[in-house]
């Protein structure tokens, strides 16, 4: 897809993490839906590895 | 040193899985905690969550060890109690040590009256101290002359009568009394009042039949107290974790728990440890003339609920309680239970969501899954005075510490050769 084109439709967001860009975007009456997520071991590398191996 | 692969950690977790789901709990009795619990030694207090000295508790539970000790003798009142807790001639060990739970502060000791749990599928038993009502009362940190006498009434008139009555009936089946009462709008956690006029219907006529003295008080004690069956579905609670803890390779959590400073949690492959940090403030509602810091941070051993799938982990079921501890609507609660199904390993088809078409209560905590999504437990909870014996300030909903889970998974990988 051209970015350079990307708001010039209609533009409908998925939105991933901080919920408070959802919210701004519903307070524009912009179609957005939240998905709650954050990184996995909220970022720590030791504990990303250890769920590498022990699955999860 | 054993390995353990994805494979062989997913079936330790199924038969965790498969041990509480096939738990068949049974109210059997009401006895002393010295009969129940033989090896409980003289001069030990049992307290709520992980364990903790008195230099490190904090009001409401240095106010319930003061008034256990006047309660069991071991010091004329309340200022020898402090001292003679303060001396270290008292020894203080987790409920949990002794298969048992209590709410808030969780104090018990020997002569207290506890209920009585089978699992029977199992053979295993749990305990829990009897719930005192509200307001003033121990498990708050009341420790009054009030506090004291009600808990000797438990002891030697409404306890006695309770066992006859449960006895007399051969017990009462507690799995099906939970499937109506998760249909009646209660989760287990912060509202029992559908379960508690359950019960009460289920022991009315064997109480009658059974008890020797103050039958109409014992009756409106149980009929006065919303919060009645809590302790009974903590005990259950606790009698099927417990069938599912010593696992090897098993990353579900069997103990949730907290003393009123740290939070502690245990898991099915890790033996007996605690893995702790601090324990949270619960976000929620207060009740009117309290402020934030009026309020005690969490404390109790009722999120045992939450460990098998009731309390937060259920609150689709209950609309009523979500306003209660301010969570928001019946689409939040729903929200929270779906979010649960994250981090377990099944549902429960015995414990049936009306709301979520009979969908069941996310089961089985799955440290692994609370770590790759960052998605912690949720625990509904009474908010305590910090001040001992002034009862619940509010209600709201709380989570454990991520490092609890950060250190019980080092310490799997750690047993199972898989250090990073």
């Amino acid at each position: 897809m051209e970015t350079d084109k990307l708001l010039q439709s209609e533009v409908r967001v998925i939105n991933i993490g901080l919920a408070e860009f959802a919210h701004d975007l519903e307070r524009c009456d912009v179609p957005v839906v939240h998905v709650e997520w954050s990184p996995p071991a909220v970022g720590d590398p030791r504990i990303a590895a250890l769920l590498a191996k022990l699955g999860g | 040193m054993t390995s353990a692969s994805p494979d062989t950690i997913a079936g330790a977790n199924r038969e965790a899985l498969r041990r509480i789901l096939a738990s068949d709990p049974v109210l059997v009795d009401v006895q002393l905690a010295r009969d129940a619990i033989p090896r409980l030694p003289d001069r030990t207090i049992l307290h709520a969550g992980p364990p903790i000295g008195w230099d490190r508790m904090c009001g409401p539970m240095r106010g319930a060890v003061a008034g256990a000790i006047v309660f069991e003798g071991w010091a004329d009142d309340l200022d020898a109690a402090a001292r003679l807790a303060a001396s270290g001639e008292i020894r203080f060990e987790p409920n949990h040590h002794y298969d048992g739970v209590g709410p808030m502060t969780g104090i018990t000791t020997r002569n207290m009256a506890v209920l009585v749990v089978e699992n029977r599928a199992f053979g295993n038993r749990a305990f829990c101290t009897v719930n005192e009502g509200i307001g003033n009362v121990m498990r708050f940190g009341g420790n009054d002359r009030e506090v004291i006498e009600r808990l000797q009434w438990i002891a030697s008139v409404a306890g006695p009568a309770l066992g006859a009555a449960i006895r007399h009936r051969k017990g009462i089946p507690l799995k099906s009394l939970i499937a109506r009462g998760l249909s009646m709008g209660d989760e287990m956690h912060m509202r029992n009042a559908a379960c508690s006029s359950l019960i009460l219907r289920e022991l009315a006529g064997d109480l009658a039949d059974t008890a020797r003295s103050d039958l109409s008080r014992i009756l409106r004690f149980i009929a006065g107290n919303d919060m009645f069956f809590l302790n009974v579905a903590m005990a259950m609670a606790k009698s099927i974790a417990a069938a599912a803890h010593d696992i090897p390779h098993s990353t579900v959590v069997t103990t949730m728990a907290r003393n009123g400073t740290d939070f502690g949690i245990r898991v099915s492959g890790t033996g007996d440890h605690w893995f702790t940090g601090p324990a949270q403030m619960a976000r929620g509602l207060l009740f009117a003339g309290f402020c934030e810091a009026d309020g005690n941070v969490d404390i109790g051993d009722s999120c045992i609920t939450e460990t098998v799938g009731l309390g937060g982990f259920a609150m689709a079921a209950s609309p009523a309680v979500v306003g209660f501890i301010g969570a928001g609507t019946l689409s939040d609660a729903i929200a929270y239970t779906h979010r649960m199904r994250e981090i377990t390993v099944g549902t429960n088809a015995d414990w049936a969501l009306p709301t979520l078409e009979m969908a069941g209560v996310p089961t089985g905590i799955d440290i692994r899954k609370v770590l790759a999504t960052g998605v912690l437990p949720v625990i509904n909870t009474a908010i305590a005075n910090r001040l001992p014996g002034r009862g619940q300030v509010g209600a709201g909903v709380v989570h454990p510490p991520l490092t609890c889970f950060e250190q019980a998974l080092i310490r799997f990988a750690e047993m199972n050769g898989a250090d990073a």
